[in-house]
């Protein structure tokens, strides 16, 4: 691969984390009013000394460049600092929630992914067969299926069909693997319905294309079987955009996650964010936001170097 | 584009018609609610409370009596209001980055898209979480939130074909002969980028109608007593083995808005880029 590209990607990757790290450091000082009367005022009763108190304990008395640079020089040695009312550092309280998303996420992503390959497969056999219409339907439907209402359906189709279920709630895997997969299969499913439509359709749309190429009509002029050209030819080229969109769907994953957690009672970063907000935890807060977001960053980047690995054109 | 205005002079296909009808009859159901909602979707009714479907509540009650049926339509007009607000001021801005970004370039360019990039680099329902953290929950919030999530997309999706529509021929022309910057712009520029535009704005208004129905859900997005998709479903929720229908149908009717957007948006696109189909 060549140097200059990796060079020119690790170059918008910093400026890209350096504006990330502004944006979410501004956060607390955008709050309209004053922050600190704010946050606690939704814990506790507000008096000038608390107020001052807890003004020098997040450093909010200090000039703002003084501030962002204590902040991201804490960040950057892992000290994200401590949460506001419990006091517990605020890197202990998102490793206490973050397996749980990163579990539903990662297991979504599997059965979306694994599935759509022989959907999009199939999707493409059938084109021209008078199925178009339906098909398009059937994969718009999937795009646009609210992950948190299909997830109640299920609760309540479960519910109805065997109450004795337990579905709700999670258990570490290392307490109990079956228990643990048995609680998230339903949240995976709902989640990934929506990358299942999207990844179907994108193989779809790139095996037709891969099917109008040179190099198929040379297979088949020599004889290779249909079955040999759908799977070996086309399919592999297909699969190329594949790689590419999963930097989009940990996007969507991180994001429903968040609300299908609600759902299914799953302590994962959505409740440890909505508990951030109700007390407002800004410290918190900001502190996972940036460490999502900074994994979704990396995750982009990776999956674009992996591209130009697979598809040495774009280096150029 | 050749092949765009072809197929658009052949007339629209029988699909995009029936996608366009239906666009239509949910848009018209969200402007008429106040007339067509049987009831006010506020007014409580302690004896008909949690009720199923039946004659006088179509699609029945909810927890304190109040008709499903007028709170899925007036709740229908708020999420459409709130995605089509947002997706609108998103264009408007977005679409403003990257059409001065692509007929100035240079420095502008370069600086103004850097920090569409910045934007772009959060995850939708966190970057949302964190301005509605900001600025507090409610409706109006919720569709700002959504218009700068969606800023950087309008600006990166318009400042491709306005790069290659701002190096063409008609352009250089009407600059020879004395158009101003401004006329360029949205003369000659803007109406070779409406089908664009078009497409792209029914396909993330679709996805504003999830992100409000998700915000709303989690309480974050429009706050009682007016009516909300997102809400409803998270309030029938807690009454779903008793009856589920408040669940059911507030899900449906997200479900149903947010595919007649996308539908029509995928139609259209294939309508004016029919190579795949």
């Amino acid at each position: 691969m060549r140097r200059r590209f990796i060079l020119s990607r690790l170059s918008d990757l910093v400026v890209v984390l350096f504006g990330v790290s502004v944006v979410t450091f501004l956060m607390i000082r955008l709050v309209p009013g004053d922050a600190v009367a704010i946050m606690l005022g939704a814990n506790a009763e507000v008096t000038p000394e608390r107020m001052d108190e807890l003004r020098a304990r997040i450093g909010l008395d200090q000039p703002i460049l003084l501030q962002y640079l204590d902040w991201i020089g804490g960040v950057l040695t892992g000290n994200l600092g401590e949460s506001l009312w419990t006091r517990r550092p605020v890197i202990d309280e998102i490793a206490a929630h973050v397996w749980p998303t990163i579990q539903l996420a990662v297991l979504s992503l599997v059965i979306g992914a694994t599935l759509a390959v022989p959907l999009g497969v199939l999707m493409a056999r059938l084109r021209g067969r008078g199925w178009e219409i339906g098909l398009q339907i059937g994969s718009v439907a999937g795009l646009t299926v609210p992950s948190f209402w299909l997830g109640i359906m299920m609760i309540l189709a479960l519910a109805t069909l065997a109450p004795s279920v337990q579905m709700l709630g999670y258990v570490p895997f290392t307490q109990d693997p079956l228990g643990n997969l048995a609680r998230l299969v339903l949240p995976a499913i709902a989640l990934a319905l929506p990358i299942l439509a999207n990844l179907a359709r994108l193989v779809r749309s790139a095996m037709l294309d891969a099917l109008q190429q040179d190099y198929i009509r040379t297979a088949r002029a020599k004889g290779v079987s249909e079955r040999a050209i759908l799977y070996k030819h086309a399919l592999r080229n297909a699969l190329i955009p594949f790689v590419t969109s999963v930097g989009i769907m940990t996007g969507y994953l991180l994001s429903g996650a968040i609300v299908v957690e609600q759902v299914f009672a799953i302590p994962g970063l959505g409740r440890l964010l909505l508990g951030a907000i109700a007390e407002r935890n800004y410290p918190l807060l900001q502190a996972t936001i940036l460490l999502v977001t900074v994994v979704f960053v990396a995750v982009n980047f990776v999956v674009d170097l992996v591209y130009a690995w697979i598809d040495p054109r774009v280096t150029r | 584009m050749a092949g765009a205005s072809a197929s658009l002079r052949r007339g629209p296909s029988r699909v995009l018609l029936v996608a366009g009808a239906f666009l239509a009859l949910t848009v018209a159901a969200a402007l008429l609610a106040p007339v067509i909602a049987p009831f006010d979707p506020l007014a409580q009714s302690v004896l008909a409370r949690l009720q199923g479907p039946g004659a006088t509540h179509f699609l029945g009650t909810d927890q304190f009596g109040r008709d499903l049926l007028s709170r899925i339509l007036h709740g229908l007009r708020a999420s459409l209001a709130i995605s089509f607000g947002a997706v609108g001021l998103a264009l408007l801005v977005g679409g403003t980055i990257g059409l001065v970004s692509a007929y100035y370039r240079g420095w502008t360019e370069r600086i103004l898209m850097r920090l569409m990039d910045i934007l772009f680099a959060f995850p939708v329902m966190l970057l949302a979480i964190g301005i509605i953290a900001v600025l507090g929950p409610g409706a109006t919030t919720t569709a700002a939130a959504i218009a700068i999530v969606y800023t950087p997309i309008f600006a990166r999706l318009l400042r491709g074909p306005a790069l290659v529509v701002a190096q063409s021929d008609y352009v250089m022309s009407a600059r020879s002969i004395g158009a101003s910057d401004a006329r360029i712009i949205v003369h000659h520029i803007l109406p070779n980028l409406a089908s664009v535009v078009l497409v792209q704005m029914s396909l993330l208004m679709s996805t504003a109608i999830l992100v409000e129905a998700s915000l709303s859900f989690l309480g974050l997005g429009t706050q009682p007593p007016t009516p909300s998709l997102g809400m409803m479903l998270s309030e029938g929720r807690n009454f779903l083995l008793l009856s589920p229908w408040a669940a059911l149908f507030s899900g449906l009717a997200i479900l149903v808005v947010a595919f007649v957007l996308n539908f029509f948006g995928d139609v259209l696109r294939d309508t004016l880029d029919p190579r795949l189909r």
